[in-house]
């Protein structure tokens, strides 16, 4: 009987559900945690306490959360700053394009499922092998990252003042770690790296020219630009 | 007021992107074109995204303390370290580099 509980959850070349449920939560709770440096840095940039709340409950995306409230504390007018918001979370339409087919989801579920499509929910179910496994890691990534990045927001919101300054934490040094913490595991063969490579030198090179938000849209144009290269390549290598 | 028309159409504009992705056709990404290009633009946004994160200040370039929390995150997880701790690293790497007055 314990023997057949122990096999229950180890489905036909799947991993076991307790281990996706495993990756999903350490994700969840580890970026979940991260809502209270938002919570401060909003607090901080002026904006009140249910704006800062409203915008963890109804934008969850992180970055895009962080460059509105740095666009509104920089006194950039709304809709300057709800732009440079919403171009960082264009990137959660590809996400959203890769999940949809992954994940299946019925269209009645899809909006409330869009809500949770974000940089960690798609890198935890994208790394699953198979549907089960991507669904199981989406629902878990992205319902305890919603409640614990709203519970750290309102904690952070109200702590600001008594934390004073953030930076000196380090608690702005998190949203990077997660991103490479995602990132990382992406960064299998030579094509993957030579995207990641170019996207560092365009979004870096072009962060002082271009308005708030523009240069990580066009960093993305790094992987159309890899992949033609690397298709020529193979075609000329193809004629000889 | 202006705020709350920021926070406004951040909402609605976020939102929507977010189920557009969802709602395109399945069909649409059947080509390996597509599914190639489609794996690898979350390679290229999260590798920008990093890079600003760890290298920005507003829209002026600056080597500072995050920069070292960031390599100490990428030395945890070269050593297969579990995200928790990554993120921990990081964190406390630069707030140890700041207190050091660096």
């Amino acid at each position: 009987m314990a023997e057949q509980t122990a096999f229950a959850d180890i489905r036909a070349d799947g991993r076991p559900d307790a281990a996706v449920v495993r990756d999903a939560l350490g994700v969840g709770v580890a970026v979940g945690l991260s809502g209270f440096a938002f919570g401060v840095t909003s607090a901080g940039s002026g904006l009140s306490l249910w704006q800062t709340c409203a915008l963890s409950l109804l934008v969850f995306t992180g970055a895009s959360q962080f460059a509105l409230v740095g666009a509104l504390a920089a006194g950039g007018n709304p809709f300057t700053a709800a732009a440079g918001a919403f171009f960082l979370g264009v990137r959660n339409a590809f996400y959203g394009l890769r999940l949809s087919q992954l994940l299946a989801l019925p269209r009645a579920v899809r909006p409330f499922a869009a809500q949770w499509v974000i940089d960690e929910t798609a890198a935890v179910a994208l790394a699953q092998p198979t549907r089960r496994s991507a669904r199981i890691g989406f629902v878990v990534t992205g319902l305890s990252l919603y409640v614990l990045w709203n519970l750290t927001t309102l904690l952070g919101a109200l702590g600001a003042e008594a934390i004073g300054d953030t930076a000196a934490w380090g608690l702005d040094a998190a949203g990077p770690a997660v991103f490479l913490a995602l990132l990382a595991p992406m960064l299998r063969s030579g094509t993957e790296r030579a995207v990641a490579a170019l996207a560092v030198i365009l979004g870096l090179g072009l962060l002082p020219v271009l308005p708030a938000g523009l240069p990580v849209l066009v960093a993305a144009l790094a992987a159309p630009v890899v992949l033609w290269v690397r298709g020529r390549r193979e075609g000329q290598e193809g004629d000889r | 007021m202006n705020v709350w028309i920021a926070i406004g159409v951040t909402v609605v504009g976020c939102y929507a992107v977010k189920l557009a992705g969802l709602l395109v056709p399945g069909g649409v990404l059947e080509r390996p074109l597509v599914k190639r290009l489609a794996a690898l633009l979350p390679v290229a946004l999260l590798a920008a995204l990093t890079a600003q994160q760890t290298f920005a200040d507003g829209r002026t370039l600056v080597l500072d303390a995050r920069a070292a929390g960031v390599a100490a995150a990428a030395v945890a997880l070269f050593l297969r370290a579990p995200f928790l701790l990554v993120v921990a690293a990081a964190v406390v790497v630069t707030a140890g580099v700041r207190a050091m007055g660096a």
